[in-house]
């Protein structure tokens, strides 16, 4: 049974991309953007929650628009950690302490949301990796 | 970490003059009798966490600034208290904040803050500190404090269901749903009544909390009817209006008016202009201070030291883990500038993004 539905799937996945390749159409697009927005509308909300810590203070409350954290800049050498670190961490950072919370792992939905959240208020801002 | 330059080495005993920074000495200022002097402390955003609990980072802000301005030798002729005392206006907030306040040497004015105001419109900050706005007079200097964070009665009123959601609206600073602050026009005309009877040439100097300037509308660095307020302070020769709200250093002259912001005690802002889907007008002069190090959590705060010389406003910024800065007025060029620091003569370090 196990061995069918495998099978299944593989040539499902062979037919698909024989017959569609790189084609995809309007609807798809809008299901991606949809997709990305809402996840990015989840990071806002918890942007402006008290539920990631414990002392009701916010991520908007320092950074409004999640201006001062500047996302196209990582990863880049944190002085304060003393290596190369990536934007999940300064995030674990202040949710640690100004929010007196617990860190999330890095592919928690949340800590994905926030990224989708910063990545958009940057939007049309050059990457600028390991910039100060 | 602290920084070895900024604090008293082993000369001073006692737990508090052990963290003072050396500025506050250097500040004890040898004028003349004429000038006014006062500290002024702003954006304390004292924040409940449940009971008797409070957020610890935003305490320590408030409590150090008021222990340090209690050391001023020679003593100011006030201190000031700028707004925003508490974070979501609540009564347990407004009594821990006047608390606290209550340590400092001399009973402080207060200008009313919009996190002090829009859960009951002022009641209980009233109950406690008085009028909301009004006007003094100290050594030939007349000072007239605002309440410039009302706006508009149908937001106000009718908008929302209780009062504690009113002020949750208002207390995000990037809230779309918050609504742009005005002095509004009955506290107009209050105010042209106040300045009737003075000279144009007693130097005026007035608090608010907002900026009677538009800065950045999306923050609310914004006052909607700033300029019908300026028309009023138009005729007199020396005007200088000091605000807090914006929890950064910001300086502008518009016509005869000089323009000065001072720090929060509880936290830095980001300058609008590092917010990239939106333009902002911050004033070209302004020398924008150096980014905070979030892990210093008291960088890129602090309380301010105010020098009313010959009527115009000389402030000293106490910024703790930075360089302070001084932004005094420029009688030649007639308007205010950093004493150190050009716009054209940035270090790379300094910008913010």
């Amino acid at each position: 049974m196990k061995l069918i539905k495998s099978l299944t799937v593989s040539l499902t996945l062979i037919l698909a991309g024989f017959v569609h390749a790189d084609e995809f159409d309007k609807d798809d697009l809008d299901r991606w953007t949809q997709q990305f927005n809402d996840v990015a509308a989840e990071g806002r909300r918890l942007w402006t929650s008290p539920e990631l810590g414990s002392n009701g203070v916010t991520c908007a409350q320092c950074h409004p628009n999640s201006a001062n954290t500047h996302m196209e800049t990582y990863p880049k050498f944190q002085k304060q950690i003393g290596r190369v670190s990536m934007m999940w961490e300064m995030i674990n950072w202040c949710i640690r302490n100004p929010l007196e919370g617990m860190p999330l792992d890095a592919d928690d939905p949340e800590m994905i949301a926030i990224h989708a959240y910063l990545a958009k208020e940057r939007s049309g801002v050059a990457i600028a990796p390991g910039k100060h | 970490m602290t920084n070895r330059r900024n604090f008293i080495k082993a000369a001073t005993s006692g737990l508090i003059a052990g963290v003072l920074p050396v500025s506050v000495v250097k500040l004890a200022f040898g004028s003349s009798d004429q000038d006014v002097t006062f500290a002024y402390i702003s954006d304390s955003h004292i924040q409940q966490i449940k009971g008797n609990k409070f957020v610890r980072n935003w305490d320590q802000g408030l409590k150090k600034a008021v222990a340090e301005a209690n050391l001023l030798d020679p003593k100011p002729d006030f201190v000031i208290f700028g707004g925003d005392l508490a974070q979501l206006g609540s009564k347990p907030e407004l009594d821990h904040g006047a608390e606290l306040l209550s340590a400092l040497n001399s009973k402080p004015y207060m200008v009313m803050g919009e996190h002090d105001y829009y859960l009951d419109l002022g009641d209980y900050w009233s109950d406690l500190f008085g009028d909301k706005y009004y006007s003094f007079d100290v050594k030939g200097v007349h000072f007239v404090v605002l309440n410039s964070i009302l706006t508009y009665d149908e937001w106000t009123y009718d908008r929302w269901e209780s009062g504690e959601r009113r002020m949750n609206e208002m207390a995000g600073l990037d809230n779309p749903n918050g609504s742009p602050f005005m002095v509004g026009e009955r506290q107009r005309k209050w105010l042209a009544k106040d300045l009737a009877n003075v000279s144009h040439d007693t130097p005026v100097v007035v608090f608010s909390h907002s900026p009677i300037q538009k800065i950045y509308k999306g923050w609310n660095f914004w006052t909607e009817d700033a300029e019908e307020v300026q028309a009023i302070l138009a005729p007199f020769n020396k005007v200088n209006v000091m605000y807090g709200h914006v929890h950064q250093i910001q300086y502008n002259q518009i016509g005869n008016i000089a323009f000065n912001s001072v720090m929060a005690t509880a936290w830095p802002w980001p300058y609008p202009s590092s917010y990239a889907q939106a333009e902002s007008h911050m004033p070209v002069m302004t020398v924008e201070m150096n980014r905070a190090d979030p892990f210093n959590e008291r960088d890129a705060t602090g309380w301010q030291l105010v020098d009313v010389h010959s009527g115009r406003v000389d402030v000293n910024f106490n910024l703790y883990g930075n360089s302070n800065r001084r932004v005094k007025f420029n009688e030649k060029k007639g308007h205010p500038e950093d004493v150190q620091h050009s716009p054209h003569a940035r270090t790379e370090a300094q910008k913010h993004y």
